[in-house]
């Protein structure tokens, strides 16, 4: 077979084939429509077409999180891109791989302030892994598969591909032949762990006498579960997990002892700040994560396990960093310690455990049961209840996300899907239909608030283009929830516009997208109305759950406080005996 | 304390950008900067001078290796290197004024390339310590104009920086 010659767009179709790609989320304009029209005339690559940019960022990405593979994005350029960047910004702090296509104005205009122009690389320069300007049509192979080689490897991240509309022309054609294998001198992740380093590590760990291991999203990027749990089964120590790694160690395990950081349980952040010996495995010690940077850890040695060097050592001084990706150092920890004759000292390992089971009697996640009002903990509660623990969760941010996080204890990686680093309002909704399509057979629940929701609505028709039967729980406080907790606080409770006072009636709403509205406004309902949701298995149900406006989310350390300085639940056990 | 970081990284459009735009974006000062193709004309040579505490240069030089341009970069401050500066400095040179500003730059191993009857242009390359030297002994109200082009450095011996 000879090389064939195809145009621009049609090469770019035939990368996404070559690399298996199933689903490309994006809106057509001007300086795609080259590309639009060779995706029509192909049936390799499934288009969703979205009804806002950021929609289309959020959906891959959520894709990409659920199933491990890359993300695709098509925009066209000027407003098309820009409305990518909150969406590519996401992935970027939350290290997703993403492939973003944006249309560019024709390369002879550049630079004229054209129609619909804008410097789609300069704009995301800080907000992407990598991002490239094709410049001819003959580049386009090359620069794909780089795109998704930077994309995947090492610690992942949004690509931009930005492509001047010349070069997707139909009447051009170059001879086109996918690279199998690319390399690039200045790009060489590193994948294994240093070996003396891994050795000196498992010294460390064997010495603890209050060891705590303290995973992130690292693990779930790196399908790394099962050697985490095999690692942590081996050494029988606690193990928290960040926001982003949840489900990465079985959180049902008496060994895994919550979440930690701004809103972890009181036994997660008393256990990191007493620990002597700290296993921080794919995890960037965040704000959220370490509260009071002078006070983090104040006693202990730290153990590093990172695939990006530049998360080492950045905010917190570490003792023993390891390079690598952390499946195979697992793997090699895991071999050490099995041949190792050293055992960690039992008896003190022991008492730590009496120490942290006395703080989990605490009983930090309390919450009034008895309420006549609709408690959003209880709502997820049943949540986990009726989906069995295993369903896929998306969230937005705010209340809602800490309590899913907090009380829908996930066991399996990959599950909970949520914008951690940079914290995206409007995430939930186009997540859960990128999720959704990657795992049709599975339940995909995006857990919301009324104010979240309204960041990205108009993806609702998207779901009924798509027939994606997501389930929208809208934990409806008529606040800002999060701002509204923080104001009360930290501002003598001066709610300044935190209050929505003009909310749709989402019921309403719902049905006007061709879509199931529920509204559930009593405790003794939610459990019906859920498994009615659930049961109506092809259709988006939306869940408008009338609930307490003055919960709070506890336990929480406030901003540059110390994991020993949390505020507790009113009327748990910790409230009262810590006082 | 001060460093001199010396890059290696693809030439390309935006690379230049790519770094400067870290800096701003993490908040690192840039003393001074200067680019260029080296040999082989698809690599540029970089040489940054920024001021941090041992931690903030090791998070600039991490930062900067995880730029996907970014081929090779050495901090030359950690070892023997050699650190030069060329300067232009454009001064009066009328009556007494004129002896001065050329015994000066005898002193300073500088270069006269451009007279008038009022004025000199002199060259004068050496680190950016003897250039401030060079003004410091000028007469602040002789110098009419200064040009610097920013450090670059190079490692001594036979290590160095290459593919």
């Amino acid at each position: 077979m000879g090389i064939v010659e195809l145009s621009g767009a049609e090469i770019l179709m035939r990368c996404l084939k070559e690399e298996g790609v199933e689903y490309i989320f994006g809106y057509p304009g001007g300086a795609v429509l080259h590309i639009y029209d060779a995706l029509f005339q192909q049936d390799d690559v499934k288009h969703i077409l979205v009804r806002h940019e950021q929609g289309a960022t959020h959906a891959a990405d959520g894709y990409a999180r659920a199933t491990g593979k890359p993300g695709v994005v098509l925009v066209t350029s000027g407003p098309g891109a820009t409305n990518a960047v909150t969406g590519i910004a996401t992935a970027y702090l939350d290290s997703i791989p993403l492939i973003v296509i944006s249309g560019q104005v024709p390369s002879p205009v550049i630079g004229s302030d054209a129609f619909q122009e804008v410097d789609m690389v300069g704009i995301t320069r800080p907000c992407v892994k990598h991002n490239f300007l094709v410049k001819d049509v003959s580049e386009i192979a090359e620069t794909m598969k780089k795109a998704f080689m930077v994309a995947t490897t090492g610690r992942p991240g949004p690509v931009v591909v930005d492509i001047p509309k010349d070069t997707t022309d139909p009447s051009i054609k170059v001879p086109f032949k996918y690279p199998k294998q690319i390399s690039m001198r200045s790009y060489n992740p590193v994948v294994k762990g240093h070996k003396g380093q891994i050795k000196k590590a498992v010294d460390v760990i064997l010495e603890a006498e209050r060891p705590m291991i303290y995973s992130g999203g690292g693990v779930v990027l790196g399908n790394a579960a099962k050697e985490l749990t095999e690692f942590t089964k081996h050494l029988g120590y606690p193990i928290t997990n960040t926001l982003m790694g949840l489900g990465a160690y079985p959180a049902t395990d008496s060994q895994f002892v919550g979440m930690l950081g701004m809103h972890g349980t009181y036994e997660a952040n008393m256990a990191m700040h007493e620990c002597d010996v700290l296993i921080a495995i794919g995890a960037r010690f965040d704000d959220r994560v370490t509260g009071k940077l002078s006070e983090f850890c104040p006693n202990c040695k730290i153990i590093h396990i990172d695939v990006d060097p530049s998360s080492i050592s950045k905010t917190v001084r570490v003792d023993v960093p390891i390079v690598g990706e952390v499946k195979p150092v697992l793997a090699e920890m895991i071999e050490l310690l099995k041949g190792s004759k050293k055992k960690a000292p039992a008896k003190a390992i022991k008492e730590w455990w009496k120490q942290i089971d006395e703080w989990r009697r605490m009983d930090c996640l309390h919450y009034d049961r008895g309420s006549e009002l609709i408690k959003p903990q209880f709502v997820i509660e049943t949540l986990y209840e009726v989906t069995g623990g295993d369903a896929y969760v998306t969230s937005d941010v705010g209340q809602h996300q800490m309590w899913a996080a907090q009380y829908y204890p996930f066991d399996k990686p990959r599950r909970w899907i949520n914008s951690g680093g940079l914290g995206t309002m409007g995430f939930g909704l186009p997540a859960a239909i990128g999720v959704k399509l990657g795992y049709p057979d599975s339940d995909v629940v995006c857990v919301t608030g009324e104010a979240s929701i309204q960041m990205c609505l108009q993806e609702l028709s998207t779901a009924l283009q798509y027939n994606t039967g997501i389930k929208i729980v809208n934990l409806n406080n008529r606040f800002m929830g999060m701002v509204r907790q923080w104001q009360e606080f930290s501002y003598e409770s001066r709610y300044s516009h935190s209050y929505l006072d003009t909310i749709p009636d989402f019921v309403k709403l719902a049905e006007s997208y061709g879509h199931v509205g529920i509204l559930v406004e009593k405790p003794g309902d939610v459990k019906d109305a859920l498994k009615e949701a659930l049961k109506l298995k092809d259709r988006t149900v939306f869940l408008d759950i009338i609930t307490d406006p003055t919960e709070n989310v506890y336990p929480m350390i406030e901003a540059g406080k110390a994991h020993n300085e949390m505020r507790l639940a009113p009327g748990s056990i910790g409230s009262r005996e810590l006082a | 304390m001060r460093h001199i970081i010396s890059i290696l990284m693809e030439n390309e459009s935006g690379a230049l950008s790519r770094v400067s735009g870290l800096f701003s974006a993490r908040g690192y000062n840039i003393e001074s900067l200067t680019v260029a193709p080296t040999e082989d004309p698809t690599l540029s040579r970089m040489t940054v001078v920024t001021r941090g505490s041992d931690r903030i240069i090791e998070q600039i030089t991490k930062q900067l290796n995880k730029l996907v341009d970014v081929v090779k970069l050495i901090d030359l401050s950690e070892s023997e290197h050699i650190e030069r500066e060329l300067m232009m400095i454009k001064v009066r040179a009328e009556g007494d004024a004129r002896s001065e500003a050329k015994r000066l730059c005898e002193i300073f191993r500088g270069n006269i390339v451009d007279v008038t009857a009022s004025s000199y242009i002199i060259e004068v390359t050496g680190a950016a310590s003897k250039l401030d030297a060079l003004i410091a002994a000028l007469d602040e109200n002789s110098i009419i104009e200064v040009v610097r082009s920013g450090t670059t450095g190079i490692p001594r011996g036979l290590t160095g920086l290459h593919v």
